[in-house]
């Protein structure tokens, strides 16, 4: 029999809120993170916005020595370690001792898409000049995609699994599944798990090269980012990490530990880029069927959900989300659950998404609020027609919730889908 | 330069790549910078950079398999700088 998992920890590291207490006081009060970045206008991109957690470095030498800082570059590497090590401490959870072995039972998930471009980028002049000799001992390990998990995997002395996953923009989503597996199949007591993106014109500049993006509301940052509105015209690009302390239900218990909810389930799939499904876009079938599988794997029916956190990224695609989601739980109209998109506050965090998305999701479970859905005043009419307006929130509403879903899909036609229960 | 200029500027070097728990006090020239300082022995390509930077030379491959303590370090200094 598998064993239950509860969430003991949370750390998020967001555009709008670093730390558990800002970051529940901005979903609240549904406070923007997105800002103009003349960097981006001076490089001649279509949408010059983005989301970017503020970081002093102050907070940053909390979390890593002087020498671990020297010549560091990796923006994600540096988010995944702060919300990481928050979540440990959130569980009230130690490290291992410098003298100790490693803690076998305590196990790393942490993804990523990428790793350190602004270290590899310099890395790839120096070479280019001949200069190999001249990239210094850390190049590797800030962008190998293992980085981050490798950082916090020693900060912590963790000895069970130390893994990164990577799937596009479901990769929190999925890690955060990987680690309740581990600890469902009796492998692993504890597992840190989450993802973690990098900021910047090199991460984000292939998405504007798509136009995926938004070029319409330069001047106006706080209003760009429009999940769910007719007038949606692309993402704003974001980064920052999410991190889960996933626990099993004994563990827990035993240590009288905090517990903001129990992972009750979930799946993932793949559409296989095929029917509508390609490389960039979903296949509704396989998304559906995801959502289905969830459920069956939670044994929780489409009656049960009171919220969804969707993946909703300001494109043409949101309202076939919707319908995918009508489909999957069989209610539409006035029996629609609540849904509503963080993204609506800092933007697309992209391989980090799944993660801060599911902390935001789990925040709002833990303190039974639904957070507002911003700049979607202009409901667009193909979601309207599907589900009622009252499902979509655009003010703070204080609600029992007691059942959640959070889903995410990523390039590659991959889809993870997560259910959450107050424990 | 002296031997005594050399270690004046090698040592805030070295004293950057110490484990927290190794006081700078503990910090000789014939001391093994990784079996007695440990100091992780993937820094000594790091250290090799600061020294490059700072001195104005160049190691090569074989420079590096000689070094192990500071004493080490000051004799490639000088045979480089002189």
């Amino acid at each position: 029999m598998r064993k239950r998992v509860v969430i003991t920890g949370l750390g998020v590291v967001s555009p709008n809120g670093v730390g558990v207490p800002a970051f529940t006081e901005a979903l609240k009060n549904g406070t923007s993170g997105v800002k103009h970045y003349p960097e981006l206008e001076a490089l001649n991109f279509s949408c010059q916005l983005g989301g970017i957690p503020p970081l002093s470095e102050e907070k940053i030498a909390a979390y890593f020595s002087s020498l671990q800082l020297k010549n560091f570059q990796s923006s994600g590497i540096c988010y995944g370690v702060i919300a990481g090590m928050d979540a440990l401490q959130d569980a009230g959870l130690d490290i291992a001792g410098k003298t100790d072995g490693a803690l076998t039972q305590f196990g790393i998930v942490f993804g990523t898409g990428t790793s350190g471009v602004e270290k590899f980028r310099e890395a790839i002049y120096k070479l280019d000049d001949g200069l190999v000799r001249r990239l210094g001992s850390t190049t590797v390990a800030q962008t190998m995609a293992s980085g981050v998990s490798a950082y916090l995997g020693g900060m912590i002395g963790a000895g069970n699994i130390v893994t990164t996953n990577s799937s596009a923009c479901a990769t929190g989503t999925e890690a955060i599944l990987m680690g309740y597996e581990r600890i469902a199949a009796g492998k692993a007591t504890q597992m840190l798990c989450g993802s973690t993106c990098d900021h910047g014109p090199y991460v984000w500049g292939g998405f504007d090269a798509m136009k995926v993006t938004t070029y319409k509301h330069n001047h106006e940052p706080h209003r760009a980012s429009r999940p769910m509105s007719a007038s949606a015209s692309g993402f704003v690009p974001g980064s920052g990490a999410g991190a889960f302390l996933l626990e099993s239900l004994d563990s827990a218990r035993e240590r009288g530990a905090t517990i903001y909810a129990e992972v009750l389930g979930g799946a993932v799939n793949s559409g296989g880029q095929r029917l509508e499904g390609s490389m960039t876009a979903p296949n509704s079938e396989a998304v559906q069927q995801c959502i289905e599988m969830a459920l069956c794997d939670a044994g929780v029916t489409g009656a049960d959900i009171d919220y969804i956190n969707g993946h909703l990224t300001a494109t043409v695609k949101d309202p076939v989300e919707i319908e995918n989601w009508c489909a999957a739980l069989k209610r539409s109209g006035t029996d629609f659950p609540y849904i509503n998109s963080l993204k609506s506050m800092v933007g697309h965090c992209l391989a980090a998404s799944g993660a801060v998305e599911s902390v935001a999701a789990v925040l709002q479970l833990y303190h039974n609020f639904i957070a507002p859905n911003l700049n979607c005043e202009d409901l667009h009419p193909e979601i309207t027609r599907r589900i009622d307006t009252e499902c979509i929130p655009q003010q703070y509403l204080e609600t029992p919730l007691k059942t959640i879903v959070k889903a995410s899909f990523g390039f590659g036609d991959v889809n993870a889908c997560v259910i959450f229960r107050k424990n | 330069m002296t031997t005594e200029a050399i270690y004046a500027k090698l040592l805030p070097i070295i004293q950057g790549y110490l484990p927290e728990d190794v006081d700078t006090s503990q910090v000789h020239p014939d001391s093994d910078l990784t079996r007695e300082l440990n100091i992780n022995s993937a820094h000594l390509v790091d250290i090799v950079l600061d020294v490059e930077d700072t001195f104005d030379v160049e190691f090569a491959n074989e420079d590096m398999e000689n070094l192990r303590t500071m004493n080490d370090a000051i004799a490639i200094i000088h045979k480089k700088i002189n």
